[in-house]
């Protein structure tokens, strides 16, 4: 059975139409890479998966739990929001780490706070942040970021910075990890190192979509690829046969402008 | 003549030292209350907000004061203040906490509307609750912006607190004014701008170590 399925998805922020009638399922332990020119939907259908956006219509299950129905009322939606975000990771395309914490806080906080509702939480609150310290540590060092838990974000270059957004989005044993276009905003020399990241995250099963710009890696990392434009899915496959032979005229254009461009 | 002159004003010193601390212990909690208020999703109290900082911040605070004091005495026909100098400065730090909420909740809204909203987005997809974000997310980062702008009202405030003279509270100018208007002195007065600066010297010198002491983000 699927892990995630997403049927009918609409979303308009006022008359304007951003994701029409999207529906896609994803397995345990594959990558999804979503691909598409600016304004496709893509970024926004993500926001829905974390629940950032409220969708129009449609449904989001995970594991066969319905999250969201859009013929439910609002305050069902509402209704252990923050329970069913926890489904999902999210990372940033601006990475959003908080300023005021060392790379280990940022990685650890959530997963503190979260603690607070344990039943044991008074008796063995010290063990608890010690496990949960570690715990941040080793994803850290999974990141290749051992050498720099102490420091905050500013001391940080934007590849270190985003691999600590990883961790941090990972620290929640998330089921599905979303990447909001992790390299967009960092600097040609720098996405290698990221990419290298998600790479390994991929090669370890951990289920995934990813929204991205680099055709070459979503070929190489992804298991399937989903093709957006104007809101629609104009295409769906294995990642190899999308990128390699399109179907479809405007997916085949797409590409085209990107190897060109 | 120097000693009396310093016992007085060291006297007047306290009065304005309690009128400051009084004024901040209920404007700063009151501000962030008004800020709130002034981004609240329903339109009535938004508009309500701004209706109130428009009146408080467009008219003297002195005529503020002057009408809280002895409004209620003139409408009620009984004084809510009780007598002497007690009441004076209830009345005036009612006025001022008032005011300077208003000045501060326009400062908070800014601080808070300029933490980018990627932060509060990271905190709800982690699963934090609405209060877990203010607190722990936006509030530090809000507090390092608000820091210069608080300052200069803060600073405001401490000379702002001379306007207590008009309902003859006795407060530190009052007290240095008096010995021009018994012995025709000058001197006092010269003295009294002496205590305000030392006041504002280390309040200053508070702002710059909290500045620096947030200067490890960015």
């Amino acid at each position: 059975m699927a892990i995630l399925e997403v049927n009918n998805i609409e979303k308009h922020f006022g008359s304007t139409k951003v994701l029409e009638d999207v529906s896609f399922s994803l397995e345990e332990g594959s990558a999804l890479a979503i691909i598409g020119s600016s304004g496709s939907g893509k970024t926004t259908l993500l926001r829905c998966l974390n629940f950032l956006e409220m969708p129009d219509g449609g449904t989001i299950s995970v594991r066969g739990e319905k999250l969201f129905d859009a013929s439910a009322s609002v305050s069902e939606w509402e209704k252990d929001l923050r329970k069913k975000r926890l489904h999902f990771g999210m990372v940033f395309q601006s990475f959003n780490l908080f300023p005021q914490y060392t790379a280990l806080e940022n990685v650890t906080l959530a997963e503190k706070l979260l603690a607070q509702e344990r039943p044991d939480y008074k008796q063995r609150k010290k063990e608890i942040f010690e496990e949960i310290e570690k715990h941040g540590r080793d994803l850290l060092s999974q990141m290749g970021l051992s050498e720099r838990t102490g420091h905050y974000p500013h001391q940080l270059s934007g590849g270190q910075q985003q691999r600590v957004a990883i961790a941090r989005a990972l620290a929640l044993k998330p089921d599905i990890l979303c990447f909001d276009e992790p390299t967009s905003a960092l600097d040609p020399e720098l996405t290698g190192e990221v990419l290298k990241v998600i790479r390994g995250l991929a090669e370890q099963k951990t289920t995934m979509i990813i929204v991205t710009h680099e055709m070459a890696f979503a070929r190489d990392v992804a298991d399937r690829i989903i093709f957006m434009d104007g809101g629609v899915i104009v295409e769906q496959g294995a990642a190899r046969d999308v990128i390699d032979n399109p179907r479809e005229e405007r997916t085949r254009q797409f590409l085209t402008r990107y190897t060109e461009g | 003549m120097f000693w009396t002159v310093t016992q007085s004003l060291l006297s007047g010193l306290a009065t304005t030292f309690q009128i400051f601390i009084l004024t901040l212990v209920f404007a700063l909690p009151l501000g962030l209350l008004f800020a709130f208020a002034s981004m609240s999703k329903w339109k009535p109290l938004r508009f309500l907000m701004q209706i109130i900082v428009w009146v408080v911040r467009g008219t003297p605070l002195m005529l503020q004061l002057i009408i809280i004091f002895y409004g209620p005495g003139l409408w009620l026909g009984q004084n809510i203040w009780s007598g002497g100098e007690a009441g004076r400065l209830s009345a005036t730090v009612v006025a001022f906490s008032f005011n300077y909420a208003c000045y501060f909740s326009v400062i908070f809204r800014g601080g808070i509307e300029s933490v980018p909203a990627g932060q509060r987005e990271a905190g709800q997809v982690l699963g934090m609750t609405r209060s877990q974000i203010f607190f722990k997310v936006t509030l530090l980062q809000m507090i390092k912006r608000v820091v210069p702008p608080m300052s200069n009202e803060i600073i405001t405030l401490v000379k702002d607190t001379s306007l207590a003279r008009i309902i003859a509270a006795y407060e530190l100018t009052f007290a240095g004014y008096s010995f021009m208007k018994s012995d025709g002195l000058t001197w006092p007065l010269f003295y009294t701008g002496v205590f305000y600066l030392l006041f504002v010297g280390i309040l200053t010198l508070l702002f710059n170590y909290i500045e620096r002491k947030l200067d490890y983000f960015k």
